[in-house]
């Protein structure tokens, strides 16, 4: 069994950081999966127990430890809570790659994550022939958040309610950009991520408007691969380098003040994961994500923070929106007043404050394809705050945050609509 | 009977997703928040309805099977630990209905599992105040809190946990129904066994329902923050509040090393020279504070405090709280291990306590920050180590031994709050007698024949007379 003592002695090396857990608990108040099912093993001190009794091998049962810890959102409130200060995000993700090596990706995991993924225009062929036959499985559902449905597809995809595909991705739409520095003014990376790009179009141009408006010259790249953490979420370590090796080709030859992206995930990956797995090529594209790294900011953090946008006087008129914190920004990077200032840079918007703002809306990325029961129970704390906040738009800065919350909302026939803050201040130029 | 027809007859009871018998889910039931081995139970059993929870009592007791009751696990003595492989965890956390907020006759019904900082919200959001505040309250349940007569920070004005229980439903070991107490003020009615129940840590019975009284809260607050050069003084300025006949919501302390580990890791700028620092908040009527804010300023600069700061508003007293809210996640992250005590003397010892903490610390060489509770001498001496170190942990647990030695002798006690459970166990004859001990067993084994409420805890049952 030279498998299983490789297994021990790779967890091992996370055990200095879990004997940091002092077992406390108090990650009990924050977790939303605790929160759904009250179990000591769907809490980080619980998981943090077991990944410790497999590296002493207390536990023989690698499997069982394998589907605890992919029962978590990853959303990091267990760690901005934690009073010892421990490492869970990096203990679970690093986990996740020990174990699941050990045990093996499956298939559809690997052909997702090695092929799909890695390479951005296989995904584009496909999504373009998915897109105009999607009518065929989709059914509108007459929502207000204009999803669509799909009895037919039930049993792969569940009850979901999710927008139809758009017909043209973003770069089929608009091509590779670079310009040139306006008058001697910023250039940015702009980075849509997958969603940007393929599924919420109208928001990734929602971006370049404000950028266009504000003189700001735009590098997009319409090869970019996926950011990396669906990847790394499942413990696919080896997908990660691949993209990144793509990604940093893209970008290490241009010049730019700050790379910037609507998506509170990848923002978060590109700066706390990049430099990371980076050091797994080599030295130069550690130093050139760590670069990267240190440029790469949320879109509203960009806007309100560097371009100087904030909030204004709203109109008698103006309609009641809210926010939603995701948690890659709000506990991984520390940005939540910058989305809520944007919205209020545009008078036709009243901004009120939801309870539990930054609760996690349950998605958790791939969390909600394989565990869609949780990830809808957690959502429905979430719509119960939208509602009983009474705003008639509730806006999120992740396209992740956002296609739960629109999923939710249409399951309950609810008439809140969402919107990306920048959607939100674009509509005011 | 078998443990396999035994998990189908529960799952039957309870539904099959209510009862966790998997390798990997009893490992999670294994511990509680003190640093004592594991014990990995039978299995556990999660009862949604009062009917339920007592017919698993019965069940268990029929069955010789002994049984542990778990709230949210943040025990600090053990209480939650199960005593044997054979053993049965209990959870409340399906129990955990707010059954009834009396703003009228000021009290509130609640089941075990009822989160302490939901009650206190609940309860705040109806205009009255739940005022027991043990620090894990965002996670701790009300079950947990009377089982271990919880303290927190407001013990000086408010009392702990046993001052608010008006009465309580629970099941004895053989699953008989038991009530004792009211919604009245008064209530006479038969055996205080409401008042025996509470810090039974599990071994008197299983806790269905409490009635737990509310207040009125405070309608202002000013807090303040006194710098020491001498841990005497600090001690003198605790007991001049009091002799004013002041009575601080809070007074807390934090020693040089404390102060001097939450500065490395904040630093808000705290006065690393200073042996110690008190942090008072008074409470009540606006004009009754401004009174009392002003004499406790005035004792504090009479008895030798280097510096006070009172706080102007909210914000400010935030940031003087920042410094004690600081202290035990600080403290926890300096080593992987962190044994926190709770040793409590009177308050007129704590300079002879913190005297001889300071001397047990450089003659076991252990690294030892005290915080805590001042107004009512209950400390929180924090052994900083790493239980992998066999030899160093050997000295963290002769210097333990020393401290209650030494808390015993000032007349104070092995825990003002944290309970006895098996951590402790050791030392109850020292701090009480023989003949408390045997008292205690006999009481048990008249309740419990059988031997099976948390069997080891506290005062074992099993042990001879």
């Amino acid at each position: 069994m030279a498998d299983v003592k490789a297994l021990v002695s790779r967890l091992m090396t996370l055990e200095d950081r879990i004997i940091a857990c002092m077992r406390c608990g108090n990650c009990q108040a924050v977790c939303p999966m605790f929160g759904a099912t009250h179990m000591e093993a769907d809490v980080a001190r619980g998981k943090l127990a077991l990944v410790d009794d497999l590296a002493h091998e207390l536990i023989r049962d690698p499997e069982a430890v394998a589907d605890k810890l992919g029962r978590c959102l990853l959303c990091g409130s267990c760690q901005a809570n934690c009073p010892s200060g421990v490492k869970i995000m990096d203990v679970f993700m690093e986990a996740r790659e020990i174990v699941y090596n050990y045990l093996g990706l499956s298939p559809i995991k690997k052909a997702i994550f090695r092929v799909v993924l890695a390479k951005p225009k296989l995904f584009n062929v496909g999504m373009r022939i998915g897109s105009p036959v999607s009518h065929v499985f989709f059914k509108k559902d007459n929502s207000a958040q204009q999803t669509v449905n799909s009895p037919l597809l039930r049993p792969l995809i569940g009850d979901r309610h999710i927008r139809s595909l758009p017909n043209v991705p973003l770069h089929a739409k608009v091509g590779s950009i670079n310009e040139p520095r306006k008058s001697g003014g910023l250039k940015i990376a702009f980075y849509p991520g997958c969603m940007g790009d393929k599924y919420y179009v109208g928001m990734a141009e929602a971006c370049l408007k404000v950028f266009k408006y504000h003189n700001v010259a735009v590098y997009m790249s319409s090869d970019f691969a996926c950011c990396g953490i669906p990847a790394i979420s499942s413990g696919d370590g080896k997908a990660m380098v691949m993209y990144l090796r793509k990604n940093l080709k893209l970008l290490e030859d241009v010049d730019f003040d700050y790379i910037v992206t609507p998506c509170g995930s990848c923002a978060g990956t590109m700066k706390e994961y990049w430099p990371k797995y980076a050091h797994r090529i080599d030295d130069t594209a550690y130093y050139l994500a760590k670069d990267i790294a240190k440029k790469t900011m949320d879109v509203t953090q960009f806007i309100v923070d560097v371009l100087g946008v904030h909030a204004m006087q709203p109109r008698d008129s103006a309609v009641d929106v809210t926010y939603h914190d995701s948690c890659h920004l709000r506990k991984g990077l520390g940005v939540y007043t910058q989305p809520r200032e944007l919205l209020q840079a545009n008078p036709g918007y009243h901004f009120v404050e939801m309870k539990e703002a930054d609760r996690c809306c349950g998605c958790g990325g791939s969390f909600t394809l394989f565990h869609y029961d949780l990830s809808k129970q957690i959502g429905q704390r979430k719509r119960d705050n939208i509602v009983n906040s009474n705003a008639r738009i509730v806006a999120a800065a992740c396209p992740a945050c956002m296609m739960q919350l629109e999923d939710v909302l249409a399951s309950n026939h609810d008439s809140v609509t969402v919107k990306h803050p920048v959607e939100i201040y674009a509509e005011s130029l | 009977m078998a443990r396999e027809a035994l998990i189908k007859d529960f799952e039957n009871m309870l539904g099959k997703e209510n009862v966790f018998s998997s390798e990997a889910d009893r490992r999670t039931y294994a511990y509680d928040a003190a640093v004592l081995n594991p014990v990995v139970p039978a299995f556990v059993l999660r009862p949604t309805t009062t009917e339920q929870l007592g017919q698993c009592v019965v069940k268990l007791y029929n069955e010789g099977i002994p049984m542990t009751v778990r709230g949210a696990g943040t025990n600090l003595s053990g209480g939650t630990i199960p005593d044997t492989s054979d053993t049965v965890v209990i959870l409340t956390c399906a129990l955990n209905h707010i059954l009834e907020i009396n703003t009228n006759d000021l009290y509130a019904v609640v089941e075990p599992g009822v989160v302490t900082a939901d009650l206190a919200a609940a309860v705040a959001a109806k205009g009255l105040f739940y005022p027991p505040d043990p620090g894990s309250m965002s996670v701790s349940s009300i079950g947990g809190n009377i089982a271990e007569n919880a303290g927190g920070l407001r013990g000086l004005k408010y009392g702990v946990t046993k001052d608010y229980v008006m009465g309580v439903e629970f099941f004895d070991a053989t699953g008989g129904w038991v009530r004792s107490g009211s919604r009245t003020v008064k209530c006479v009615t038969g055996y205080n066994l409401a008042g025996m129940f509470i810090q039974s840590e599990g071994t008197l019975g299983v806790l269905s329902q409490a009635v737990l009284k509310l207040v009125p809260p405070p309608r202002a607050s000013k807090a303040c923050l006194a710098e020491f050069a001498d841990l005497q003084k600090a001690a003198e300025a605790v007991a001049g509040i009091i002799a004013e006949h002041i009575l601080p919501c809070t007074l807390e302390f934090l020693d040089n090393n404390t102060i001097v580990k939450v500065d490395d890791f904040t630093h808000i700028g705290l006065p690393r020279n200073a042996a110690a620092i008190l942090l008072i908040e008074v409470d009540g009527h606006p004009a009754q504070v401004a009174d009392d804010a002003e004499a406790v300023e005035r004792v504090l600069k009479a008895c030798g405090a280097t510096a006070v700061h009172v706080a102007k508003d909210a914000a400010e007293k935030n940031q003087l709280w920042e410094a004690r809210r600081q202290a035990r996640p600080v403290l926890a992250r300096v080593k992987p291990t962190t044994v926190l005590e709770d040793a409590t003397v009177p308050r007129s010892q704590i300079p002879a306590m913190m005297k001889a903490i300071t001397e047990i610390s450089k003659k076991y060489r252990v690294d030892v920050g005290t915080f805590g509770h001042a107004g009512d001498g209950n400390l929180h001496p924090t052994f900083l180590c790493d239980k992998r170190d066999k030899e160093e942990y050997a000295r963290v647990e002769a210097a333990i031994d020393e401290m209650f030695d030494t808390a015993i002798k000032l007349q104070g006690t092995l825990s003002g709050e944290h309970g006895i459970g098996t951590a402790k166990a050791k030392w109850m004859e020292k701090e009480t007698s023989r003949g408390t001990i045997l008292f205690s067993r006999r009481l048990r084994k008249a309740l419990d024949p059988k031997g099976l409420l948390n069997p080891t805890k506290l005062v074992g049952i099993m042990g001879g007379e």
